[in-house]
């Protein structure tokens, strides 16, 4: 039997988030893209352009704009008697739709697993990640949200899959969207970025995110930030990275000003490289850095900036 | 209206949690237990729906051993009018949890559930969303505000660019984020007061449910250590490892 991954999507094509899906949907069968929403042309030829994509379906319908859960949740569970599988990158958008979709399929689901054992048993982080879990499902059915950190993206371009529209049935209307406030920066997003840099507490303020910036710019590096400085209001909260926020896993992280509480730690230890720079020598962050600068960030950001334009 | 929040026993966030040694899972005894964080966000916005006079009465509903009954009194010293303790030794799983929760909120004929938008023990983030599927109701996730409005439900969601803002037709489930509000402190005058509420007991059964796993725990590892990094004297330094050494500039 095939699996169904539902892919998110942008101007600029399918989220990096979804290819990790489709990447960890593969091992599992057949996988075919559900990309959803109103006006889809664009979304379907990106996705029937993925590797590890043997179809594409595409549910074009003014109620799917946005992917309001309450109608999404109708169209994935119109669809699940052809799959085994049904999966979606653990996002906002994930998190809001499949747990809805398992319910009403009187599933458990299985939330952001990061490894794929086989059909049935999955690893996914319990605790902050402090614990490891592999479990087994006796549903004969599975839902799934993916930890994209975990799993290397498809190439977004190799692959030419059928694209074709699927049936839309009833689709409720209890909720409507009314406005986004996104941010709008020319930085790679958090989560797909090859390089980030985080500010912590230690900032001080919001103002001061500003010295992160040459840093980010000249390593095409997307900004992060530690709960502590979203709660402190110097930054909106698409910027937290941790249990509760982003998880993320690029090439090289680096933490300015933070102290390392287990929750942010959850968001970023599976960076390849990390760098920390603290004034505070003991602070738990340098015990999963790579390379530890203790030093005052007010002096060191400046001179990482200078250093790094150098050359 | 009536507003129901569900609190969960976990373990205190500031413990810092160790697997078992024969890979079972994490250790649990004798380690401090607390309210999920994000249930104290739920009781506390119910709360002040309730101060605000949106709120007629609040319900809070904990499940599991006992000891959650603790729960439940830590709700009713923030302001919570009266609780239900489902009582199980079972593993409750997300679904187990919504049907219960499905089942007594037919009983008790709330407007509006708030759950935290997940449990800091499994991190599943799926029972809230679960609940609105079984009832049928609309959902806001990740909310950071909310304003109710008649017979709707305005609603600012955390999502992954920014914040979304959406209406929502009421009966509603609500999970909180972080920024919703700050929980208070129940002062003692309100914890003396909270002995006096009363917390009525079921039974899964009672309530219709089997609350059978569905995940069952194979084994759990500690998660792959990092090896200890080295310490850098300067910025030079640190950019020159970072290009020869790790090189990942």
């Amino acid at each position: 039997m095939a699996v169904l991954v539902l892919l998110e999507f942008d101007a600029s094509g399918i989220k990096q988030p979804s290819r990790s899906a489709v990447a960890a949907a593969q091992s599992l069968g057949d996988v075919h893209a559900l990309v959803a929403g109103a006006g889809l042309a664009d979304a379907a030829a990106a996705a029937a352009k993925l590797v590890g994509v043997a179809k594409v379906l595409t549910a074009d319908a003014p109620a799917l704009d946005h992917l309001m859960a309450e109608p999404m949740a109708a169209l994935l569970v119109a669809m699940a008697p052809d799959y085994s599988h049904i999966l979606a990158a653990t996002t906002a958008v994930g998190k809001n739709i499949l747990p809805r979709v398992a319910a009403l399929l009187d599933v458990q689901p299985i939330s952001d697993i990061a490894a794929v054992i086989d059909a049935d048993t999955f690893v996914r982080p319990i605790y902050a990640g402090n614990g490891m879990a592999t479990v087994k499902s006796s549903d004969a059915k599975k839902v799934i949200t993916v930890r994209a950190a975990s799993f290397d993206p498809v190439a977004a371009e190799g692959g030419s899959a059928p694209i074709e529209p699927v049936a839309l049935g009833d689709l409720p209307g209890t909720s409507k969207f009314i406005s986004a406030e996104l941010s709008k920066s020319e930085r790679p997003e958090l989560t797909a970025a090859r390089v980030v840099i985080s500010g912590g507490r230690g900032m001080q303020n919001g103002a001061n995110f500003a010295l992160l910036e040459p840093i980010a710019d000249k390593l095409g590096a997307a900004v992060g930030a530690s709960r502590a400085a979203v709660d402190a209001g110097f930054v909106p909260n698409e910027f937290q990275v941790g249990q509760t926020g982003k998880i993320v896993a690029p090439e090289l992280y680096i933490a300015v000003g933070i102290s390392g509480a287990i929750q942010h730690l959850a968001g970023m230890k599976d960076s390849k490289v990390i760098v920390a720079i603290n004034k505070d020598e003991e602070a738990p962050i340098f015990q999963v850095a790579d390379y530890g600068l203790v030093a005052d960030l007010f002096v060191a950001l400046p001179e990482l900036a200078a250093e790094l334009e150098r050359s | 209206m009536k507003v129901l929040v569900p609190v969960k026993r976990v373990v205190d966030y500031n413990v810092k949690v160790r697997v078992k040694t024969d890979n079972t899972g994490i250790e649990t005894s004798g380690v401090k237990m607390s309210m999920n964080p994000f249930d104290e966000i739920a009781v506390e916005e119910a709360v002040r729906l309730k101060e605000k006079g949106v709120a007629t009465e609040i319900v809070a509903i904990s499940m599991g051993i006992p000891q959650c009954a603790e729960t439940i009194r830590t709700a009713l010293a923030m302001g919570a009018d009266r609780g239900i303790l489902v009582e199980t030794d079972v593993d409750l799983q997300p679904l187990a949890v919504a049907k219960l929760l499905k089942a007594i909120a037919d009983q008790e004929q709330p407007q509006l559930i708030i759950l935290g938008k997940q449990a800091i023990d499994d991190d599943m983030s799926a029972t809230g969303p679960m609940l609105a599927a079984l009832l049928g109701w609309s959902q806001g996730t990740f909310a950071s505000k909310l304003t109710v409005d008649g017979d709707t439900i305005i609603v600012t969601r955390e999502v992954d660019g920014g914040l979304e803002t959406v209406a929502l037709n009421l009966p509603s489930i609500i999970t909180t984020d972080l920024r919703l509000n700050e929980p208070r402190y129940a002062s003692l005058p309100n914890i003396m007061k909270a002995r006096k509420k009363t917390i009525d007991n079921k039974k899964p059964a009672d309530l219709g449910v089997d609350p059978t796993p569905r995940l069952t725990v194979v084994r759990v590892d500690e998660p792959p250590k990092r090896k200890a990094g080295q310490k850098v004297g300067s910025v030079a330094e640190l950019v020159s490892k970072l290009r020869t050494e790790a090189k990942v500039i």
